[in-house]
């Protein structure tokens, strides 16, 4: 059984400059100039169960994303960690999209590929976090979708059957290939890239795909294509703030002792 | 009345009881159906739907009821399918989730399916005016400060939203109150079986943020400042839980279900104390309930002074030591 594996994968700011990210609230975007950029760490978790799958069962992985010109930095990420292919959905008129926007350009990035076994996804992006493009996507090809998969094995002629996390507790699930997953970080540790594997991602073609490229109607995706979008920005109203002190440390924390017994937080 | 332009929460249940974050919903949607000139419904996917009496004594006045003793677990297939094709007929405007598990995955799906517009992780709701019509206003926080997100959608109908669970309270419970069951028959053989749910397994969850009287709760100044232990120590001496921002939950110093904030757990503890967390609405957003907050940073224009009862600017490594050892003194005073 050889497997067409797809992985989604997504570029995102650094987390830890996430503070240094700032809206703008006189034209409402958001200003991320300068602020580095790296894989989706969910992201990493679907690589690898793609390649651990491949070295099991044999068979393709592609890697895809939409996203800006820069994003191919991380097709080039995905090429060291052993994808077969890199494909960047890029067009300025993807610019703006919501998540079904996005989820309606790579499903027809996707439909390009022949035929795909699996499509693998993390369970959201970390600067977004809404997780709704994997279910998304899987709907609008009419894949089934296992959501927040923990565990998952895949059986001869295809039976997935897989463990999918659920507050206290989990769901056992079965199912058969196509599908989509969303795959949680619990499911593997994922890999560093070689440095052979670095090298060689560097000689190797990012395929690029444009709207006419792929004969979308750009009417569907981008802003254009997205049911939602934002209408404004406002500063959170906040009556709390109390008192603020400063000083010598002994002096201060004797006042704020006092001042939390006053407020009948300490007992 | 007719039943188009309905406001619809989804009545998640679990072995035929309601999630309580489902009943969480329910305020909130009977204030937009009141501002929206509508009336709330809501929707049970179920084995028997037994106990849906409860969502009337919570103040639902009518819920759409399809059961099947195969959907006692959460089929996602059948169940977005079930959930679009009554949206197809009965065509409500606005349609809330809470965000559990199978919420975030449910709501996308049934977006899809229908073309709805969807936002995820709400932290309020309201509505404005629209054009000649109304419309409503999903709010999530934004990035730096306290800069909050409005999201409309503002021509496909359903506008679909998840709702953070925990920022909305429970409703009063009205014993013996009823209301109207809506019932659609249920044919399984035109549903989508691809994937199978076969069992739920239960586990036993870590409740203790959640329980806990006091919280401590320590952000990227933490690290830093080297003062992991003197956080440890302090909540051991007030008895209280330890949390994280997701910065400290990344590094690996705090389990990923202690982190607080949209993305974590939403609390609301006695006392509240962050230590080194800038105070990012991300964050903010998951404890602004608590009674009393008390934060220690050293940038005195920190965000999170904007939501303490009470601050203190100063370096971790110095005011910290002291803290725990004061209130180690205090708590012994008291006994
Ligand atoms: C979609 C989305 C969802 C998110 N969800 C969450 C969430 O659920 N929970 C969450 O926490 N974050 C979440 N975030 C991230 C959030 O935006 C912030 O990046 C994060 O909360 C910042 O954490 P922090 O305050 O610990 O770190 P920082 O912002 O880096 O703040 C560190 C603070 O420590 C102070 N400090 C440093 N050294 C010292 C010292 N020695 N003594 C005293 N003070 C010191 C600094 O002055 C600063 O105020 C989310 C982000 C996005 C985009």
């Amino acid at each position: 059984m050889r497997l067409n594996i797809v992985v989604c994968i997504k570029q995102v700011p650094h987390p830890e400059h996430f503070h240094e990210i700032k809206l703008d609230p006189e034209s409402q975007t958001i200003n991320r100039r300068g602020i580095p950029a790296i894989l989706n760490p969910p992201d990493k978790h679907a690589l690898e169960e793609a390649l651990q799958l491949k070295e099991r069962y044999g068979g393709t992985i592609t890697a895809v994303s939409m996203g800006p010109p820069e994003a191919s930095q991380i097709m080039e990420e995905a090429y060291a960690l052993g994808v077969d292919r890199s494909i960047l959905l890029c067009d300025p008129l993807f610019a703006g999209a919501d998540t079904l926007a996005t989820a309606r350009a790579l499903a027809i990035g996707i439909q390009r590929l022949g035929e795909v076994d699996l499509i693998l996804c993390g369970t959201h992006s970390m600067d977004g976090a809404t997780g709704q493009v994997g279910p998304q996507l899987a709907e609008i090809l009419g894949f089934p979708f296992i959501g927040f998969v923990r565990k998952m094995e895949i059986q001869e002629r295809g039976t997935v059957l897989a463990e999918r996390t659920i507050e206290r507790g989990y769901l056992k699930v079965e199912g058969s290939l196509p599908l989509v997953l969303s795959v949680t970080k619990e499911i593997n540790t994922p890999r560093l890239p070689t440095v052979i594997g670095i090298m060689e991602a560097t000689q190797k073609e990012i395929y690029t795909w444009d709207t006419k490229e792929l004969g979308i109607d750009p009417a569907l995706v981008g802003i254009e294509g997205s049911p939602t979008r934002v209408s404004g920005i406002f500063e959170r109203r906040l009556s709390r703030k109390g008192e603020l002190l400063q000083g010598d440390p002994e002096e201060v924390i004797r006042k704020a002792i006092k001042r939390l017994r006053e407020l009948e937080a300490l007992r | 009345m007719s039943s188009k332009n309905e406001i619809w929460i989804w009545a998640e249940q679990r072995q035929e009881r309601i999630e309580p974050s489902s009943i969480e919903l329910i305020e909130k949607g009977k204030e937009l159906a009141e501002l929206l000139s509508s009336s709330l419904a809501a929707v049970y996917i179920g084995g028997s739907g037994e106990r849906i009496e409860e969502l009337f004594e919570y103040g639902v006045p009518k819920v759409y009821l399809l059961h099947h003793p195969e959907l006692v677990l959460y089929q996602g297939g059948p169940y977005s399918i079930l959930f679009s094709r009554l949206v197809a007929k009965y065509q409500p405007q606005v349609i809330l989730m809470s965000t559990t598990y199978l919420g975030l995955e449910l709501a996308p799906r049934v977006a899809a399916l229908t073309g709805a517009g969807l936002t995820a992780h709400c932290v309020d709701l309201f509505v404005e005016r629209h054009k000649d019509g109304h419309i409503l206003v999903q709010v999530v926080p934004g990035w730096g400060g306290n800069l909050m997100v409005k999201i409309v959608c503002p021509e496909r109908r359903p506008q679909m939203a998840t709702v953070k669970a925990g920022i909305f309270e429970k409703p009063q419970r009205r014993p013996g109150a009823s209301g109207e069951v809506v019932s659609n028959p249920v044919r399984l053989d035109e549903l989508d079986w691809r994937v199978k749910a076969i069992e739920l397994i239960e586990e036993e969850e870590d409740r203790s943020l959640e329980e806990a009287d006091v919280i401590v709760c320590g952000g990227w100044g933490v690290k830093g400042a080297g003062v992991m232990d003197d956080l440890q120590k302090l909540a051991e001496t007030l008895k209280g839980a330890v949390a994280g921002t997701r910065p400290l939950v990344d590094a690996g110093l705090i389990a990923e279900n202690q982190m607080i904030g949209i993305s974590g757990k939403t609390v609301n503890p006695r006392l509240f104390i962050s230590l080194g967390a800038s105070g990012a609405s991300h964050f903010t957003t998951g404890f602004l309930k608590s009674k009393v907050i008390f934060s220690i940073d050293q940038n005195p224009n920190a965000q999170i002074f904007e939501v303490s009862d009470l601050g203190i600017v100063g370096d971790l490594k110095k005011v910290l030591p002291v803290l725990v050892d004061e209130l180690e003194r205090y708590m012994q005073s008291r006994g």
